[in-house]
């Protein structure tokens, strides 16, 4: 079908921004103070140390990380709480019902995603910067690396909502690819720290890719070179969304 | 008018675990009509109007809206049609006025407040407009699903149960305003249990059974060629109707309810006196009886009798 319903897609933006805004404490103010914990734990187990490899302190190593993976996080929860909910409420005929074609659904869903993770971001930068002296080598890494990370992940959350029954399983993937695979992306660590073969696990998770490219953009320095990674990235943000519109197009465990 | 509204030919579906729920079901509803689309549980009612709606995947045939390919040419006929599903759907995030403004929106149209208003205030929803649809009663939020479903002001409107659950007295006043908007011009398809509530507002039945139409024709043709008069007859508790019974009394299809007989009288009028003496020759002097007019629920009853349909 093609995009005919420009302000039904806006609506559907606005509806899915403030389905989180409602709930801001949970969507926004709790991840801000997740992370500020993690920045205290970590600044005072690691004391002024700097991260091996790497010519920088941990703490400036740390904070681009955090940023990233509440981003990440976050996108990832937006659209696969709003698909479930709507699941299980049977809200989500009247998704079905509106005059609105794939293209605009999708659309609508990951930029209320990326416009939470965005938030999320401004939010964390703000708490987290003071903290300590951050620059901004190259912005257009930051934004890159930022944008095409939320829609990827909420494009994952997207297929992951379609995909779930109910919450339990919603849960299951959270807890079993998403926990792990954000944690063991290079947060906390630089990948020169691990032993080899590890070193080569980590170049198997996307996520690794996303933050050390992230962090690449404050920083200036990172593990692999992000330049090259655009085109990971960039390739696996296109193909996500291409699936995501593919699955909502044939209704995807979503229509009888 | 003579312009149809929804055009259905040959539909069919058949749902991945094998069930076949609809299997060639063909029916028109012209333009301004306000039509019932009666059947017992499982007949296929929803099945029909979920593929219409986009909710469950097509199976086989064609349908129309005002000439429109309902299949291809879904933006065009979902801005013209509004739904009420039969499963209570709600947001928990929003307010009915909310909703009804994502709704508006959703559908491509600038909410119109005045609308909207008007809407809260017919189905009475007024004084729960701020409440989150989480606090709502069944009843009121059924009642949002039906603002929902106009507040686009579609020229036809698809109705799959809306008055379930809903109190006596509302219900009346939700089928007022159901024969208001009608009346405005609005075509209406309407599916209910509430077999009075058909009788009151359609203007034409179609019965569908186990997937099929069974039966496809204006009330008031029904009513007058279908629906007959019976004479009841009381005889107390413990009553039995035994086969020879049935034998000598086929003339007037005689059926029992455990405390007595019900008798059909074959002609419009009369009748009375040769069904009462046969029950008298039979059964002795009844303890009390009538003689009911069938309304809707009966005839719908006999129509789709399990041992009826061929
Ligand atoms: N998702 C599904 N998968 C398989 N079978 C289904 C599904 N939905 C409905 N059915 C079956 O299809 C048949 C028709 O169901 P449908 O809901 O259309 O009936 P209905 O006429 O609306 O009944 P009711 O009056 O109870 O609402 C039933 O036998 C039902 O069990
Ligand atoms: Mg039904």
């Amino acid at each position: 079908m093609r995009p005919v319903n420009p302000r039904g897609a806006w609506t559907l933006f606005v509806r899915e921004t403030h389905r989180f805004m409602k709930v801001k404490m949970q969507t926004i103010v709790a991840p801000a103070l997740t992370a500020v914990l993690y920045l205290l734990i970590f600044r005072y187990a690691m004391g002024a140390r700097s991260v091996p490899g790497l010519d920088v302190d941990y703490f400036s190593f740390l904070i681009p990380g955090l940023i990233m993976m509440a981003m990440l996080q976050n996108a990832f929860a937006n659209t696969s709480s709003s698909i479930i909910v709507g699941k299980v409420m049977n809200v989500h005929i009247y998704l079905l019902m509106a005059p609105l074609s794939a293209i605009e659904t999708v659309a609508a869903f990951l930029a209320a995603a990326m416009m939470r993770a965005l938030v999320v971001a401004g939010v964390l930068l703000l708490v987290l910067a003071p903290f300590s002296d951050l620059g901004f080598a190259h912005w257009e890494l930051i934004m890159f690396y930022g944008v095409c990370g939320s829609i990827l992940m909420g494009g994952l959350g997207l297929i992951g909502g379609m995909w779930a029954k109910k919450f339990d399983d919603m849960a299951l993937v959270n807890n079993f690819i998403i926990m792990p695979l954000t944690f063991l992306s290079g947060v906390f660590y630089s990948v020169t720290q691990l032993p080899p073969l590890w070193q080569t696990v980590n170049h198997f998770n996307p996520f690794f890719y996303l933050i050390d490219g992230f962090r690449y953009g404050f920083i200036g320095v990172g593990d692999t070179d992000p330049y090259m990674a655009l085109w990971v990235v960039g390739g696996s943000t296109l193909i996500c969304m291409l699936v995501c519109w593919y699955l909502w197009h044939i209704g995807w465990k979503v229509k009888e | 008018m003579s312009e149809i509204a929804l055009d259905l030919r040959h539909l069919s579906k058949v749902y991945a675990n094998g069930k076949v729920a609809l299997e060639d079901v063909s029916l028109q509803v012209p333009a301004g009509t306000f039509y019932a689309l009666l059947g017992p549980n499982g007949a296929g009612k929803s099945t029909l109007i979920n593929m219409l709606a986009d909710i469950v995947r097509p199976g086989g045939g064609t349908a129309r809206l005002f000439g429109h390919d309902m299949f291809r040419e879904r933006a065009w006929c979902k801005r013209h049609m509004g739904v009420v599903p039969q499963e209570v759907a709600f947001d928990p995030f929003f307010n009915p006025r909310e909703v009804l403004k994502i709704t508006s929106g959703m559908f491509g149209c600038k909410p119109d407040m005045a609308w909207i208003d008007e809407l809260l205030d017919r189905l009475e929803l007024r004084e729960q407009e701020r409440k989150t649809t989480r606090q709502l009663s069944g009843g009121m939020r059924r009642r949002l699903l039906v603002a929902q479903a106009l507040v686009h002001k579609p020229p036809l409107v698809i109705l799959d149960e809306p008055t379930a659950g809903v109190d006596v007295e509302l219900r009346r006043r939700l089928w007022d305003f159901m024969r208001e908007l009608n009346a405005a011009g609005t075509t209406i398809l309407l599916t209910t249990h509430y077999l009075e509530e058909a009788e009151e507002l359609c203007e034409h039945v179609t019965i569908i059974d186990r997937g099929r139409v069974g039966t496809d024709r204006p009330m008031r043709e029904l009513m007058r060629e279908v629906a007959g008069r019976y004479l009841w007859l009381s005889y107390g508790e413990g009553f039995v109707l035994t086969d020879a019974d049935k034998e000598a009394l086929a003339a007037f299809q005689p059926r029992s309810n455990g405390r007595g007989v019900c008798l059909t009288l074959r002609h419009a009028q009369g009748g009375f006196h040769e069904a009462y003496e046969a029950a008298v020759a039979r059964f002795g002097p009844p303890q009390d009886a009538g003689v009911r007019q069938e309304d809707l629920e009966d005839v719908f009853i006999r129509l789709t009798r399990k041992d009826n349909l061929s």
